[in-house]
């Protein structure tokens, strides 16, 4: 693994008085897709969070591109192309589709792929037509898109996504896997996290596993796959 | 006809600069949730800074370019004021950033009275505007036709610039959802900064604009900053149209209600305001309040009852204070039970604030009515002195009971409102019902019985009485009522579904927390000998507040602590100055930034940074 995209170092976080994360370490090498797995309430989504600075209490070691960015709030952090997707949605309702695409957008970036509007709505053809329509009145899985293509507008070099397929209709999942896959082959770094397996399969090479706030098993998928004890142990499925 | 006609045209005339200082508080707080306290002064410096630059400068630029200039320089001082000062609090308990802008209202209040002297300030006409035409048969200002037209041209301009601009679309968003503007990308430390600038700038065009209609004086803003909260509330806050056609229906209001009612017509505002909110919890055109993200970290540290150690040292510290009027002379003894009277309305309201997570910013009714209850059980029913602070209890309680079966219906800056004016209405009862009130005159004679008669044992009494009361309040915070209670504050969706009722659990917190405010106020009257409507001001139900924030919200009664402090402090520096409020108000400022999490809040925030609670590295 050449020039780490993202390396986290002991990171450790807490919601007042109660810690979530437990030394958290882990790397994602350019160019790569990394799945994070684990239960509900393992820390998948505080590990993201902790990651991008929206967690008032944490420590540990953040170096992105080569930069400790571990004091840095979080708008600065997404400016230097870390894009994050959240597990729910958090479209705003009151802006129209387009206009939520517009709050995420950011000049374009010399080692990420630059994303237009017109790219976007290539991808996720539905939000093209409800480009007009506030983002109160489009259904769950346009949303989901939604959040991702407005993250998308920033041109991030590294993509975290959080839970991308949960509670969307097997229609729409094929479609988000069709546009993770384009993603990866416009170049972007992935670290998506999931509970459903086979999504997890389709898009990311590497897997870490996490539980009760720490990082349990890490390895590729083959190996993962080598290891059932792991996937009982921690995942229920 | 003709006259009424004329009446209502001169409503809207108002409503216009009342509309251009409501929209820029409701536009600042819609975006950084701040209770922005400083607009009216804001606008009274607008109204200051217009009448001399028209003076200086109005030969040579122009009238209308001066006032422009003047909404700008206002502006300017905004943005310092925010970047100085607010940008280091948004991270603080809600509500902080409004002791922070009060005390600022408290600071340009004396500044201003420092510069531009006592006198009002009489500007000049508006160049091209200085006649009237006629208006079926009655002449009527141009200047006012003017306004009129202007409130709908800024109303059309502000709604462009939202609507149509990135600035706009990147407000509109981080008005929803802050967290999630920052993960995009997006600074919104600018993005505030130029909201609170576009607010203040309205509010200081609205005060420079008034030159032609009224002098500038020094209860320009205190007046605006009430009716602006008003109109804001009733339109649905962060609504700019909403606060348009609030606007217009609380100056029309104004305007005909002076008919009627002469000297409480603003109390009329109040109770459609209060009628508002109970039908409608948002306002006209406002939007349910998103459920309000915690701040995580905002409590320090668990809240626990004392243990021997605390309540050694709280044993301790009556015993002391008992101590005081042996060696002390009356007038120190006076003080300290005044401070004593303050340390448990405090309590009370520390209780309902911290402990429910309810802001009421009308306490102040139910020490009033504590007061009133108190002197007219003694005075008109001549009732002793210990069944006259009963009776004041119960008065409070009743009141409590009404005013809080309707609060509770609703939360947040709505529910703050609410109390708010519910506090007003008791208000004008007070002035306004002269055969039992006195009305301005008050109530006198309230002495105590002849055994608690000397200072010193009045003093003694409101200690035991004090203490007695603040113990209790802590305890039940630590009862399974004041759990519930808590429980409600983190989190109403999860304390609803394990069964606690929202709404009786917190309307008990209310009454609870009114009586024992009733208390403070019954030995208030009996302290002073007196009572007059300032027992309910608004000015005392921010007192309140101010004392609670300054002791620390996230603490379980730092609110007492607040309280010794600063009532000590303001009146110390009362006798000492007359420009008390400029150095209260920069003491607080200083107090705001140094200790965000309050007095006692920094002094638990440290202990536990000793005693290191740090991030562990092994699992629980
Ligand atoms: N805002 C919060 N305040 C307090 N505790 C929280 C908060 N958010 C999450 N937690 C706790 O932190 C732990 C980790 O939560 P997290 O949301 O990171 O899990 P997750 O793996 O994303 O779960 P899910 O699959 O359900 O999304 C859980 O025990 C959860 O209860
Ligand atoms: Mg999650």
């Amino acid at each position: 693994m050449s020039a780490a995209k993202l390396s986290v170092a002991e990171l450790r976080a807490a919601y007042g008085q109660a810690q979530v994360l437990f030394d958290v370490s882990l790397e994602i090498a350019a160019g790569e897709a990394v799945a994070l797995l684990g239960r509900n309430g393992a820390g998948k989504s505080t590990t993201f969070r902790a990651i991008l600075g929206l967690i008032a209490r944490r420590s540990g070691r953040i170096v992105f591109d080569g930069e400790d960015v571990s004091r840095l709030p979080a708008y600065e952090i997404a400016r230097r192309g870390l894009g994050y997707v959240p597990e729910d949605r958090r479209i705003f309702s009151d802006l129209t589709v387009e206009e939520n695409l517009q709050v995420g957008r950011q000049p374009p970036r010399s080692n990420a792929p630059t994303w237009t509007l017109e790219r976007l709505f290539a991808i996720f053809p539905n939000l093209r037509e409800l480009r007009g329509r506030a983002g109160a009145r489009i259904s769950g899985g346009e949303q989901q898109m939604l959040t991702i293509a407005r993250t998308l507008m920033g041109n991030p070099s590294l993509l975290l996504l959080d839970e991308p397929s949960e509670g969307l209709a097997p229609r729409i999942v094929e479609q988000m896997i069709e546009a993770i896959r384009e993603m990866k082959r416009e170049g972007l770094s992935l670290f998506v996290s999931e509970q459903n397996l086979a999504f997890a399969r389709l898009v990311a090479e590497r897997v870490y596993v996490i539980e009760k706030g720490k990082i349990r098993f890490a390895g590729t998928m083959s190996e993962f796959d080598a290891r059932p004890d792991v996937r009982d142990a921690y995942l229920a499925f | 006809m003709s006259f009424y006609f004329v009446q209502f045209v001169t409503g809207l005339a108002s409503a216009s600069s009342l509309f251009l200082v409501a929209s820029g508080l409701s536009i600042i707080f819609g975006v950084t949730r701040v209770v922005n306290f400083a607009h009216g002064a804001f606008y009274m410096l607008g109204a200051y800074i217009g009448y001399t630059l028209i003076d200086r400068l109005g030969a040579g630029v122009g009238f209308w370019p001066a006032i422009g200039l003047s909404a700008f320089a206002v502006a300017a001082i905004g943005t310092l004021i925010e970047m100085l000062l607010l940008r280091r609090i948004y991270d603080a308990p809600e509500l902080f950033q409004l002791l922070a802008t009060f005390a600022v209202a408290l600071v340009v209040e004396d500044l201003a009275l420092l510069i531009w002297g006592p006198s009002d300030l009489l500007g000049p006409r508006a160049p091209g505007f200085k006649g009237a035409i006629d208006l079926l048969g009655q002449p009527f200002p141009t200047y006012d036709l003017l306004l009129i037209a202007l409130a709908p041209l800024v109303l059309a301009l502000i709604w462009l610039i939202f609507r149509r601009t990135t600035w706009g679309v990147l407000v509109r968003a981080a008005t929803q959802d802050r967290e999630m503007v920052a993960a995009l990308g997006v600074n919104q430390k600018w993005l505030f900064t130029s909201v609170f600038a576009l607010g203040v700038f309205l509010a200081g065009l609205g005060g420079a604009l008034e030159l032609p209609r009224q002098a500038a004086n020094h209860t320009m803003d205190l007046q605006v900053i009430t009716e602006a909260l008003v109109v804001v509330v009733i339109g649905g806050l962060g609504s700019v149209p909403g606060t348009f056609l609030a606007a217009i229906i609380v100056s029309e209001l104004n305007a005909f209600g002076i008919l009627v009612f002469p000297k409480i017509s603003i109390v009329l505002v109040f109770l459609v305001m209060a009628i508002v909110l109970i039908v409608r919890p948002w306002g006209l055109l406002g939007r349910a309040e998103a459920a309000a993200r915690t701040a995580s970290g905002a409590i320090i540290s668990r809240w626990r009852p004392f243990g021997a150690p605390g309540r050694i040292a709280a044993a301790l510290a009556v015993a002391f204070a008992a101590l005081l009027p042996i060696a002390a002379g009356n007038y120190f003894v006076g003080v300290a039970t005044e401070v004593l009277i303050f340390m448990l309305y405090a309590a009370s309201l520390h209780f309902l604030l911290a402990g429910g997570g309810l802001a009421s910013f009308g306490h102040a009714a139910y020490f009033g009515l504590g007061s009133y209850g108190a002197a007219i059980a003694l005075k008109s029913f001549g009732l002793g002195m210990e069944t006259a602070i009963v009776a004041g209890i119960v008065l409070g309680l009743v009141g409590a009971l009404v005013f809080g079966w309707f609060c509770v219906r609703l939360s947040g800056v709505y529910f703050a409102m609410l109390t708010l004016a519910f506090a007003q209405i008791a208000w004008s009862i007070a002035y306004q019902w002269t055969d039992v009130t006195g009305g301005d005159n008050g109530i006198i004679g309230v002495w105590p019985s002849a055994w608690a008669a000397s200072p010193a044992r009045f003093y003694w009494l409101t200690l035991a009485l004090s203490a007695g009361s603040i113990a209790l309040l802590r305890a039940i915070t630590f009862s399974p009522f004041g759990y519930a209670l808590r429980a409600l504050r983190d989190s109403t969706l999860r304390a609803e579904t394990i069964g606690i009722e929202r709404r009786r659990v917190q309307w008990m917190g209310f009454v609870i927390a009114g009586g024992f405010a009733a208390l403070a106020g019954a030995l208030y009257a009996f302290l002073k000998g007196s009572v007059f409507p300032d027992n309910i001001s608004i000015s005392l139900s921010i007192d309140g507040l101010v004392m609670v924030l300054l002791g620390g919200v996230g603490t379980v009664s730092g609110g007492v602590v607040g309280a010794a402090i600063y009532r000590s402090l303001s009146i110390w520096v009362i006798s000492h100055t007359d420009y008390s409020r400029l150095v209260l108000g920069a003491l607080i400022i200083v107090l705001v930034v140094m200790f965000p999490k309050g007095l006692v809040g920094a002094f638990e925030a440290w202990r536990s940074a000793r005693t290191g609670a740090r991030l562990q590295g092994q699992s629980p």
